[in-house]
C-alpha cells in the first residue's frame, strides 16, 4: 500500500495525490491527515488532485470526509486542480462536495487559505 | 396482348427481350418522348429551374436509360449502374435545393406518361416500361431520403460546433452565451468546453448567459445546475445571466430552485459582480 506524503508549509499542510488511490490508501490518507493536523497544529489543508484522471464515488466521499474532519479540528480544506472530466464525473455521481472549498490551482488555493486564515 | 401475364415461367428471359425492345423503342422515338418528358417535368418544377437545365439533365438521363434497357439489364442490376449514379446525383441536388420528395420522384415517373404515345398498343410492353420506371422512381426516392438525412446530420453537427463559443470577457472572467434550445448532448458539450477553458485560462469566474435560450424547463435547469456545480468543484464561481421575465416566471412556476447560485438579469450585471469579486480575491 502506498502512503501519500503530507508536506508542511508554515501552518498549512500540502497533500499532492500523484497516483490513482485505492480505497485502502484513501482511508490511510484520511487518518494520516487527521493526525498531522493535530500534531502540526495546522490551520489549512491543501489537497492537489491535478494528477488524478479518475475519481470514483469513494474518493469523492473521502474528500468530503477529510474536509469535515479538518473543520472539526479547526483547519480549512481546499481541493485544487480538479480536472474537467473529474468534475463532470462527480456531478453525474451526485457528489457536489458541499463542505469542500475548491480552487483552480495551488496558487489560487494558497491565496484562498491565506485570506481566510488571516481573517480568522 | 396479355401474353406476358400468362407466361410467368419465362419472365426473366422475357424481360430481357422486352427491355431490349423498349430500349430500341426509346432510342427511335427519342425526340418525341424526350420532348414530352422535358415539357412535363419543366411544368411540374415551375420557376425553380430553367428549361435549359432540365433539358440537359433529362437528355443525358434519357440516353443512359435507353442504353441500359437496350443492353437487356434490369433496373436493380449492374447494367443500370450509370443510371442509378445519375439518379442519385439528381436526388442529392433536389434534396439540397429543397424540392419535395414527391416532386423529385415525379421527375422520373413522368417518363411513363411521356412514353405512352411511343409504346403504342402493346399493353405488356407498357407494363414492363412502367415497372422499370417505378423501380427507378423508388430508387430516386431512397436516394432523396439518404441525401436529406446527410443534410440533417451535417446541420446538427454544425449547430453543435457553432453554438457553443466560450469567450473571455475580462481577466479571470469567461462567458458562454447560450443560443437555442438546450438538450443533454449540447449541455454536455457546453459543460466540457467551459470547464476546459476555465483550466486553460485560469479563470475563476464564469458567466452562463441564457438570453438566447427560448425556454427553460426542469431539464434545462438541471443541466445548468450541473454545469455550475461542476465549475464550483474545479474552484470557479458561476453566475447565470440573461434571464428574461417570462423565463423567470416559468422558473418560479415550475418550482426550480437555483439555491445559492447567483442569477442576474443582464450580462452587464453579471460581469460587474464577477469583476468586483475578482478584485476582492
Amino acid at each position: 500500500m502506498e502512503r501519500v506524503p503530507i508536506l508542511r508549509i508554515g501552518d498549512l499542510l500540502l497533500v499532492t495525490i500523484q497516483v490513482d488511490l485505492d480505497d485502502q490508501s484513501a482511508l490511510a490518507l484520511q487518518e494520516d491527515l487527521a493526525r498531522r493536523i493535530v500534531a502540526d497544529s495546522a490551520h489549512g489543508v491543501l489537497i492537489d488532485i491535478t494528477a488524478l484522471d479518475v475519481v470514483d464515488s469513494f474518493i469523492g466521499r473521502m474528500l468530503a470526509t477529510v474536509a469535515s474532519i479538518s473543520a472539526v479540528l479547526d483547519a480549512e480544506t481546499v481541493v485544487v486542480g480538479m480536472r474537467p472530466a473529474v468534475a463532470i464525473t462527480l456531478v453525474e455521481l451526485g457528489l457536489s462536495l458541499g463542505g469542500v472549498r475548491t480552487a483552480l490551482d495551488i496558487d489560487k488555493g494558497l491565496a484562498l487559505l491565506g485570506r481566510s486564515t488571516a481573517r480568522g | 396482348m396479355l401474353k406476358g401475364g400468362t407466361d410467368e415461367g419465362g419472365t426473366v428471359a422475357d424481360d430481357a427481350g422486352t427491355n431490349e425492345r423498349l430500349g430500341a423503342m426509346l432510342r427511335t422515338h427519342r425526340d418525341v418522348v424526350l420532348g414530352r418528358w422535358i415539357e412535363l417535368v419543366s411544368s411540374a418544377m415551375g420557376p425553380h429551374s430553367t428549361t435549359q437545365e432540365v433539358e440537359a439533365e433529362l437528355g443525358t438521363l434519357y440516353g443512359a436509360i435507353a442504353d441500359s434497357l437496350a443492353s437487356g439489364a434490369r433496373p436493380r442490376e449492374q447494367g443500370f449502374g450509370e443510371v442509378r449514379a445519375m439518379l442519385s446525383e439528381l436526388s442529392h441536388d433536389r434534396a439540397r435545393l429543397g424540392f419535395s420528395p414527391t416532386e423529385t420522384a415525379a421527375t422520373v415517373l413522368n417518363l411513363k406518361v411521356a412514353a405512352l404515345s411511343a409504346v403504342g398498343d402493346s399493353l405488356s410492353d407498357y407494363v414492363a416500361l412502367s415497372d422499370v420506371v417505378d423501380d427507378l422512381a423508388a430508387f430516386t426516392f431512397e436516394a432523396y431520403v439518404a441525401a436529406r438525412e446527410t443534410v440533417i446530420t451535417e446541420l446538427a453537427e454544425q449547430l453543435l460546433e457553432l453554438s457553443t463559443p466560450v469567450v473571455k470577457l475580462w481577466e479571470g472572467v469567461v462567458a458562454v452565451p447560450l443560443v437555442g434550445t438546450l438538450d443533454s448532448a449540447r449541455t454536455q458539450v457546453v459543460m466540457e468546453k467551459l470547464l476546459q477553458v476555465l483550466v486553460d485560462t485560469g479563470s475563476d469566474h464564469a458567466i452562463i448567459d441564457i438570453t438566447g435560450v427560448p425556454a427553460v424547463d426542469t431539464q434545462v435547469a438541471q443541466h445548468l445546475l450541473k454545469t455550475v456545480v461542476a465549475a464550483r468543484l474545479m474552484g470557479a464561481e458561476c453566475v447565470i445571466s440573461g434571464i428574461r421575465p417570462q423565463i423567470a416566471q416559468t422558473i418560479v412556476a415550475l418550482g426550480i430552485e437555483f439555491g445559492d447560485i447567483v442569477t442576474k438579469a443582464s450580462l452587464a450585471d453579471a460581469l460587474q459582480i464577477a469583476i468586483s469579486a475578482g478584485k476582492d480575491g
